[in-house]
């Protein structure tokens, strides 16, 4: 195999971060805000894959291992929530739920 | 006898406490024999002390119950001393406090609150005990502010109209300003002679000051004021009328007979301090004269029977006052006794009155009442005789017959002062038959409702005949001379020595009796007779000025609204927004500006707190960074 | 290996862009998954073919088709684009855009700062993988499980409708 560096995949785990933190600060619909954490927690999972790749061992991909599974009960649960959130607010706009908004 | 001694303010005190927790639960027969009880058997106590007084007249017996204050140099027991002059208040205060309370089971009837009431009477009458019987000027001092609050409790008795809590508060604000003199008094005496025992004060007196020395000048002129403050002399009588809102057992127990004599006690007790600042005895004098001229003025023009009483009581103790201004110990304390008797008797007959007219307290209402009720007008009668001393069958001829005379020839004497008293004399007469002539002559105007029972008629019968044979213990020099009450004070207050001939005693007599009986005959021209010449004059525009000034008790409270209240209120408003104000509202306005600021913050939207997040982060780790540099080429 | 690396690379970065910028939720899974399969290409490079197909499988195959099976059951249709395309004025990116560039600065400058070690990648197969979950890492394996069965309850739980048990014209629910 060739010899490589980290740093290229680093900086890209830290571009699909950033990407997907801008997608989070963005978007209204609960969905699309969905989207933009998976979208992080992939680029995380990435960065594990790389750091374990470097040093030949697997610890990073259990760690991804786990990120995966983690993801997946949050998007389950989350979804289920959104599903909640839909049927009371009658929209998927999370500026609708400003009920813990405190009033001076 | 010491445990005799100590039970006599105990028997109240227990009665009191006995009272109070049950008040609801009681039945009046109940209450009866705990409030009339308790003050009987320290009534037949006093008595049975007194037999021993009698007996030897320079006994003195100290009796130490407990320790109170042991602290440095101040050794404050709660400790009783009696000696002659005690064992005299306490005599006058049970017993007429027993019949007064007899009286009042019978007046109190029906009242909701029967027990709340004995129980305040029981306590009032423990506090003055205390004040009387007291070894040392800290334990006076409580008994003093004790009937101060019971004369509040009670006066504001009726708690439910809001008047009589403001009458309540008014004179126990009067009287606290006076409290606060004396308070200052005895921190004085403290500071000076290191003790507080009436006796150790009275012995080092004479041996630390001189006559006239500055401290002790201050000092009986604080005494002074507290005196004043409590027996409602000059400048601080306005409170005595207001408190006639009170039910009359009250006003005949507390604002005649004992508590407004509190001061004439302290000033008595004390005489040694006073007779070291002569300037103060001519003040006490003064004093006296010219409330007593102030206040018969204002008795004159009152159309409230209990309000004539009030002022009679202000202008009566400014003869106390008058006397012992001149050196008149023995004269004050006569005045004294003879003025518990039928000053009470005048207000439980004018609360018979009352109860028969179903509450009215207007004399102009009144009328022909001496057909009605012929028992209660007869006691009364014989009070209003005492009062307007009437010549030689009266006790209170000679009791004011004493002080005129002493006043006029005294060692001390003084002839304006003397003037004044038999102005005063004058006047007494005039209002008090005018008082009579009102409610128990002319033409009947409303139908009696209740008929006085056995417990109004027999106080007053005792006391009728008291007012008529107390007098004569003590007759002056050319009648007799008999000196059974100078006699028996004499080891406790010095005796007055005069030097004049027997022929001015009669002509002071003689002076005294025209007055009494020019009074008298006034106000029968005035009121049974209705002069036309009198009728004209008190129709001119002077006559009518005065008598509205006078109605208003020469406006002092309006003098004292101007001057004080006003000002007060003024400059409390003024405070209430003052600078150090400003930096506390500050404080907590800042605080609440702040509470705004950081409330805006919670927006409750997630993309907000999203970025609130991500901010956080950056800053953290730019701070990382920039920490990090320096090591990093 | 590094063509193939960059060319992965540029595609995952550009279907990201596209994912954060499109009005219609389905453009935007399916985009989405563009960039999953990229990561996945990415994975194998990198000598981590279990992840990769787990990447695929797992996060690509369930969790975004879970989305998407969501999104048709709320039936989500045109008027969410069209609020989505109202939602989305260019005014919106400034601020978070300035904040993401600061961290990407940030994260570049940590990255670069330390010289590069150049190292040899190995393939480490899913024996490897397996071993070291259930030895070293056994107890974060059943916290992992744990996890999912939370997961699982709690979605059922919170998913669950109010039961209508009288005629919806009389509009009452029962809990």
């Amino acid at each position: 195999m060739k010899e490589t560096s980290l740093q290229a995949g680093l900086i890209l785990a830290g571009i699909l971060f950033c990407l997907g933190l801008l997608s989070l600060l963005i978007r209204r619909n609960f969905i699309f805000m969905l989207l933009s954490v998976e979208i992080m927690l992939n680029a995380a999972g990435l960065a594990f894959v790389l750091a374990g790749a470097r040093w030949g061992q697997p610890d990073g991909q259990v760690m991804f291992l786990f990120i995966l599974a983690m993801a997946a009960a949050e998007v389950s649960v989350g979804l289920a929530l959104i599903l909640q959130l839909y049927h009371q607010l009658k929209s998927t706009d999370s500026d609708a739920a400003t009920r813990l908004k405190d009033e001076p | 006898m010491n445990a005799l001694i100590a039970c006599i303010p105990l028997f109240p005190f227990l009665g009191a406490l006995l009272l109070v927790p049950g008040a609801r639960h009681y039945s009046p027969g109940l209450v009866k024999l705990l409030g009339c009880g308790s003050i009987a058997l320290s009534a037949i106590c006093t008595l049975m002390v007194g037999w021993s007084f009698l007996q030897q007249p320079a006994l003195v017996v100290n009796v130490q119950l407990w320790n109170w204050i042991r602290s440095g140099a101040l050794q404050a027991g709660f400790s009783l001393h009696v000696d002659a002059l005690s064992i005299t208040f306490a005599f006058i205060i049970t017993f007429v406090g027993a019949l007064i309370h007899i009286y009042a089971t019978e007046y109190m009837q029906g009242d909701e609150d029967y027990a709340r009431f004995f129980a305040c009477m029981n306590l009032f009458v423990g506090a003055m005990l205390l004040l009387v019987l007291a070894d040392n000027l800290l334990l006076l001092y409580l008994g003093w502010e004790g009937v101060g609050l019971c004369s509040y409790l009670l006066i504001g008795f009726w708690y439910k109209d809001p008047a009589n809590g403001a009458a309540a508060r008014k004179a126990f604000i009067v009287t606290r300003i006076g409290d606060t003199a004396m308070a200052v008094a005895l921190f004085m005496l403290f500071y000076h002679l290191q003790t507080l025992n009436i006796a150790g004060i009275l012995q080092l007196a004479a041996a630390q000051w001189s006559t006239g020395h500055t401290t002790v000048v201050l000092i009986a002129l604080l005494l002074l004021g507290g005196a004043v403050g409590k027996s409602a002399q000059l400048p601080l009588q306005t409170w005595l009328p207001d408190a006639m809102a009170g039910p009359t057992p009250v006003s005949a127990l507390i604002h005649a007979a004992t508590m407004v004599t509190a001061g004439v006690y302290l000033i008595a007790r004390l005489h040694l301090l006073f007779e070291l600042s002569p300037q103060v005895m001519l003040l006490v004098a003064s004093i006296g004269v010219i409330t007593l001229l102030l206040a018969g003025c204002s008795a004159l023009v009152q159309r409230d029977i209990k309000k004539v009483l009030a002022y009679s009581t202000i202008s009566q103790i400014g003869y106390m006052f008058l006397a012992l201004g001149v050196g008149a110990w023995h004269a004050a304390i006569f005045h004294f006794f003879t003025h518990a008797f039928f000053k009470a008797l005048l207000f439980l007959g004018a609360g018979a009155v009352i109860l028969a007219m179903h509450h009215e307290q207007d004399m102009f209402k009144m009328g022909g009442l001496r057909k009605q009720v012929p028992g209660v007008y007869r006691c009364f009668v014989a009070g209003a005789a005492a009062l307007a001393a009437l010549p030689y069958i009266t006790s209170g001829f000679y009791s004011k017959d004493a002080i005129l005379w002493l006043a006029w020839q005294g060692p001390q004497a003084n002839t304006l002062l003397w003037i004044g008293g038999l102005l005063g004399a004058f006047l007494t007469a005039l209002y008090t038959f005018r008082m009579v002539f009102l409610t128990f002559w002319g033409p009947q105007q409303h139908h009696i409702h209740h008929y006085p029972g056995i417990s109004i008629r027999l106080p007053l019968s005792i006391l009728t005949v008291l007012a008529i044979v107390a007098g004569f213990i003590e007759l002056p020099h050319n009648l007799g001379h008999v000196t059974l009450f100078s006699g028996f004070l004499q080891n406790v207050l010095p005796a007055t020595g005069v030097h004049a001939s027997s022929s001015l005693e009669w002509i002071a007599q003689l002076l005294s009796a025209v007055c009494c009986l020019a009074g008298i005959g006034v106000a029968y021209l005035l009121y049974v007779k209705a002069s036309p010449a009198l009728e004209r004059f008190t129709q001119t525009g002077l006559a009518q000025y005065f008598t509205r000034l006078w109605q208003k008790g020469w406006a002092f409270d309006e003098l004292y609204d101007l001057l004080i209240v006003r000002p007060f209120m003024a400059l409390s408003r003024l405070l209430r927004k003052d600078a150090p104000d400003k930096l506390y509202t500050l404080l907590g306005g800042i605080t609440i500006k702040a509470h705004h600021i950081l409330a805006g913050t919670q927006k409750g939207l997630l993309r907000w707190y999203v970025l609130s997040v991500l901010i956080g982060a950056v800053l953290i780790l730019t701070a990382i960074l920039l920490h990090l540099k320096p090591t990093t080429t | 290996m590094n063509t193939a690396f960059y060319i992965a690379a540029a595609v995952a970065i550009l279907s990201t862009l596209m994912v954060i910028t499109r009005y219609n939720i389905m453009h935007a899974l399916l985009y989405l998954i563009v960039s999953f399969m990229a990561i996945a290409v990415i994975f194998f490079i990198y000598g981590a073919p279990y992840m990769a197909v787990l990447e695929l499988i797992i996060y690509a195959g369930a969790i975004m088709v879970l989305i998407i099976f969501f999104v048709m059951m709320l039936n989500l249709g045109a008027e969410t684009a069209v609020q989505e395309k109202s939602w989305m004025t260019p005014r919106i990116w400034f601020g978070p855009a300035l904040l993401s560039v600061i961290l990407l600065s940030e994260l570049w400058y940590l990255f670069y700062t330390e010289p590069a070690t150049p190292f040899e990648v190995k393939t480490i197969d899913p024996k490897a993988v397996g071993t070291s979950l259930f030895t070293t890492y056994l107890i974060t394996a059943e916290l992992a499980a744990m996890l999912l069965m939370a997961g699982i309850v709690g979605a059922y739980h919170l998913g669950r409708q109010k039961k209508k048990i009288q005629h919806r014209f009389l509009e009452q629910s029962e809990e």
